[in-house]
This record gives C-alpha cells, structure tokens and sequence, in this order.
C-alpha cells in the first residue's frame, strides 16, 4: 500500500505536471531574467530573451551555471529576491576556498520541507513516527532538510545532529525511534556499535532509514538493513538547488522520484553541452521551477546518472533517477564532505610545498578515510624526526582548515608519488563506490 | 672539530634502505657509523662516511640528503664514561637532539656521535671537560 504526502501532485498525470512546469517556467525565466543581473548577462550573451522560453521544452536553450559561476557571483550574485525576503541560508563544504551559500524565502523552505515530508511518507512515516535525524544541523542542509520534513509529516523528531553514538543508540532505545536519516556510513556504524553493545537487529523499534548525502551502493544498502533491521532509502539532493529531497525513493528501491513541480531535470553530454535522450547516461541537470531566494536555472550538479520514465510500482508518476555513477569532474565525496584535490593543491602550493601528492581515499569499517602523500623538498628536509613529523601535522591542520575534514598527510622523499606516462595519479579511491 | 653527518629521506618500504646503502657501496664510499629514526611513513638515515661530499652527491639523484654537523667524542671503554659526556653538555644546558655510538677502525676505541643544538658551545666545554673530539681527518 503506497502512502504519499500530497497524493494528487506526486501521482499527477504526466499532462498535468508538463502543464504545471510548463507555467512555472515562463514565470521563473522572466523573474530571473529581471532580477539577477548575474544571470541576465548570461543570457543576454546567448542571445536567450524570457519570451524564447514558452515551455520546458526551451530549456535547453538556456545558459547553463556551473560551480565556477557560484564561486564568481559568491555572494549576493545570485540571489533572486531582495535579501528582506530571505529567511535562512545554507552552505555546502567550501570548494576551492569559497563556499556556496545558498539563500532561502519562507516559501522555499516550505516547498524543501514539503519535498523531504514526501520523502518520509515515502518510506511509511506517519505522525505515529519517531523520527531520528542523525544528519548534522547547522549549514549543512541534512539536518535541517529532515528536521522540517519531519516536522510537516508530525513524526516525533529527536534533532540529534551527528555524532556522539552512544547518545544516539540511548534516544533510539529509550525513545524508540522508527525511523532513522543519516548518511549511510554513519548508518553502517551504528548498526556496527549496536551490534557490539550487545543489541540484536530486533532489539530496535526502527522500520527505515533515509540515507544520503554520499555515495553508497547496493551491498552497503543490504548490509545496513540487515544490521539495523529496517529497509534503507537513498535520498539526494544539493544545496545549490535546495537540499535533500530533490529525489526520493520509493519502497521499490529502484532509483528516485524527482519532485518534477519543483525541479526540472535534464541529461546532457558533460563534453559538449547537448541534452541528451530519456535514458542515456549522463550529467544530470537541474532548473529550480520557483525557488525564490537562490533560483538556478540549468545548474549543471556534475553526477553522472540516467534518468527513467518507466511506470513504477509506488503510482508516483515523477521521473525517476538512478543513484549517481560518478561524477564529470573529478569532486570526490569523503564524509558526506564535497572535496575537490584542486583544494588540497591549493593547500600545498600556500605552504611551500610541490604539487605532487597523491590522494588516497578509502573506506575502512564503513568510514571514509583520506590520505594525502606528498612530496618533500631538500629545503624542508630536516634530520630531525619531530621535525618532518610537525610538518605532517600542520599540513593536516591547514587541510582541515579548508576541506572541514581531516585528513592524514604523509610526506614522502622527491619522485615517490607514482606516476603514469609521466603524468601523476592525483586520486586513487579504493573505495569501488559504482558499480 | 664538528664532522659532517648525511642525513638521508627515506620512504619506510621494502628495500627502500638497501637501495641507498647500494648506491654507497657503487660510489666506493666507506660506512663509519650508522643510525635511522624511523616513523610509520618514513626513516632518517644518518650516516658518518669517509667521503661525505662524493656520498652526498651520489646520494642527491635518488633522495634527500643534507649535511649535518654532529660532534663525534672518544668514549674510554669503562662504566660511567657516557654518562660523563652527557654531564658536560647538561650542565651547560646544551640539548641533545639524538646520538648513536660506533667504534673507529684506528685503534677500535668507542666513539659517540652527538647532535647537539649548539655545536660550539658542546666542542669548548667537552675540550675543558679533557674529552677528545673527532675531526673529519680521523673519519
């Protein structure tokens, strides 16, 4: 029996939600075009006027924004309404030193509630839930995403946050928690440190979980059903365009519904720009239909994935998309953090040192971890191991400074980073995220 | 006489040592006294050897090599002797960063290599303390 938290949009005719894009979009595009010179200009350069976009099918002939471009207009640039209006902001882990601070009306954070509401009625939430949101609270659009989703579905909400375990395997027991958002990882090592305290999968009250915010696969997905006794669901999203709830699953797990009256979705070749076919494999684009404070139009998310049409079991009639296959440029996701290894160069290059490293990430019981080696210069040689060792240490510090996680940095003798064709590996993920 | 130590980067692997010692030994360079800290990722290896220029040298192409000035002190060979060395540099509050001991091929007498944060100030009270030093003529 499928449980939906506004029925008639989320099984709306494939005619009626066209109908409802087609009209947002006209709107948006002048909006937009009217208020965010930033954006303007990008279109004035395409030669694109409002009146050239009559439906969503004109979409493609929009201007498309890239990180590069938030980075440019950080950080007023973008903003779509007089700041007055703006209730709230959220940010994502800083890419190359700038973050994205997004900006949100009261109406776009009840439209973002609203999504992860679906989300949680998705996967049987009711407001005879407990709700536990194990995402962190603050910038971080996880926590505060769940929280108000969770609200709107009258779930009883416990705002953990992340971390301390302990703590959040007391509140699940004596509160008896039902439902559980977190990232995957940390849902992997809760179920690791139940099963450690001595607790069996039935011992907990839990019947699901929303997981997301990082990569996972389809063994981690069981592994965590199997450990926590509930069925797991992915979640996706970005700040850039809200948070999570942008797409949800269903209880048929087989990729997630896109709150189409929201956000507009296209598939296009990373290399030349082109939107490509239903069902080709890859970038995956997005247009917000009528955020207010940060509306992007054609934001390019770099997740490679494959959207589908296919009628799906749940009678929701939102195009469904897979779990992102990897990524067209080269972010790598470590923690739930965004972390790119021009940051980590930037690192180096700031401290005196070459930029041949190597990034290492792994996953080892289910967290991520990130090693950097990099290479020593006869300058900052020393003979002294406390030496060469405070080296190591302040070169962590300066990248959790800029990353917002830890890494462990190893410094290397001259030409010990590997090479291929002369050209350095940068990253090597052991971590077999896609497969 | 301050003598001259190489202080050589290298990358705590298999062979990763034997690799160095091999370009010493292609170079025809004579090992004195050896030592290596060594940390998870890495060691240091400190070398006293009869040609520390042609060694450096050699050495450069495959990693990093400084040169460190280290004071080498006779040693008798009867119980206290060390602990009469470390007594002439702690009095004068002179920090020893790490030492290692070896025997020269002259007249095998013991010897003791210190690293010390004040070179001269170690050599003039050692001398005061009539404990004789080596110079880079007795390597």
């Amino acid at each position: 029996m499928a449980n939906y938290y506004q029925p008639e949009i989320e099984t709306a005719s494939r005619e009626k939600i066209l109908e409802i894009q087609n009209e947002k979009i006209v709107k948006q595009v002048k909006h937009v075009y009217e208020n965010v010179e930033y954006y303007r200009n990008l279109m004035d350069e395409k030669g694109v006027k409002p009146e050239d976009i009559k439906s969503v099918d004109d979409i493609k002939k929009l201007p498309f924004l890239t990180k590069a471009d938030l980075r440019d207009a950080y950080p007023y640039g973008l903003l779509g309404t007089d700041i007055k209006n703006c209730v709230r902001i959220q940010s994502t882990s800083g890419t190359t030193g700038k973050r994205v601070v997004a900006f949100y009306t009261q109406n776009d954070i009840d439209i973002w509630e609203e999504c992860c509401a679906r989300a949680i009625v998705a996967v049987g939430g009711t407001n005879e839930d407990v709700c536990q949101v194990c995402y962190g609270y603050g910038l971080f659009t996880g926590g505060p995403g769940l929280n108000g989703g969770s609200h709107k579905v009258g779930c009883l909400t416990l705002p953990m946050s992340s971390g301390n375990t302990d703590r959040q395997i007391q509140f699940m027991m004596d509160l008896g928690s039902t439902i559980i958002c977190c990232t995957p990882s940390y849902a992997a090592y809760i179920g690791e440190t139940l099963a450690e305290k001595g607790y069996k999968p039935e011992d907990n009250k839990l019947k699901a979980g929303i997981f997301g915010a990082e990569p996972w696969t389809e063994e981690m997905r069981r592994g965590i059903e199997k450990s926590l006794g509930i069925k797991a669901y992915d979640i996706y999203g970005l700040t850039e365009t809200s948070g999570p709830g942008v797409s949800f699953e269903c209880e048929e797990q087989t990729g997630m519904h896109i709150n189409e009256d929201h956000f507009y979705a296209e598939i296009i070749d990373p290399e030349t720009g082109e939107v490509l076919p239903e069902g080709s494999k890859g970038e995956l684009v997005f247009t917000s239909l009528d955020k207010e404070g940060f509306p992007l139009l054609r934001y390019r998310t770099r997740d490679i994935c494959v959207l589908s049409r296919e009628k799906c079991s749940c009678g929701r009639t939102h195009v469904k998309m897979s779990k992102p296959m990897g990524r067209s440029d080269d972010m790598l996701i470590i923690r739930g953090v965004n972390v790119f290894p021009s940051q980590i160069e930037t690192v180096l290059l700031n401290e005196g040192y070459t930029p041949n490293y190597q990034i290492i990430v792994d996953r080892v019981n289910n967290s991520d971890t990130l090693d950097v080696n990099v290479e020593l210069t006869p300058e900052q040689f020393s003979d002294k191991v406390g030496d060469i060792e405070a080296r190591e240490r302040a070169l962590e510090g300066a990248m959790r400074t800029m990353l917002g996680i830890g890494p462990k940095v190893h410094l290397l003798p001259p030409k010990s980073v590997v090479r291929s064709e002369g050209k350095a590996v940068r990253v090597i993920d052991n971590r077999k995220l896609h497969d | 006489m301050a003598i001259k130590q190489l202080s050589v980067f290298v990358e705590n692997k298999p062979a990763a040592l034997n690799k160095i010692v091999k370009i010493l030994a292609d170079t025809g360079v004579n090992l004195r006294a050896m030592s290596i800290a060594d940390t998870k990722d890495f060691g240091i290896l400190r070398v006293i050897v009869d040609d520390a220029d042609k060694a450096k040298e050699a050495l450069s192409e495959e990693t990093i090599v400084s040169v460190t000035e280290v004071v080498a002190v006779e040693m008798s060979d009867e119980a206290g002797s060390l602990s009469k060395i470390l007594d002439v540099l702690g009095t004068e509050n002179i920090n020893l960063e790490y030492m290692y001991a070896f025997t020269a091929h002259k007249d095998f007498g013991a010897y003791v290599v210190l690293r010390v944060d004040d070179i001269a100030l170690a050599e003039k009270c050692l001398k005061n303390a009539f404990l004789k030093t080596l110079s880079e003529i007795d390597i």
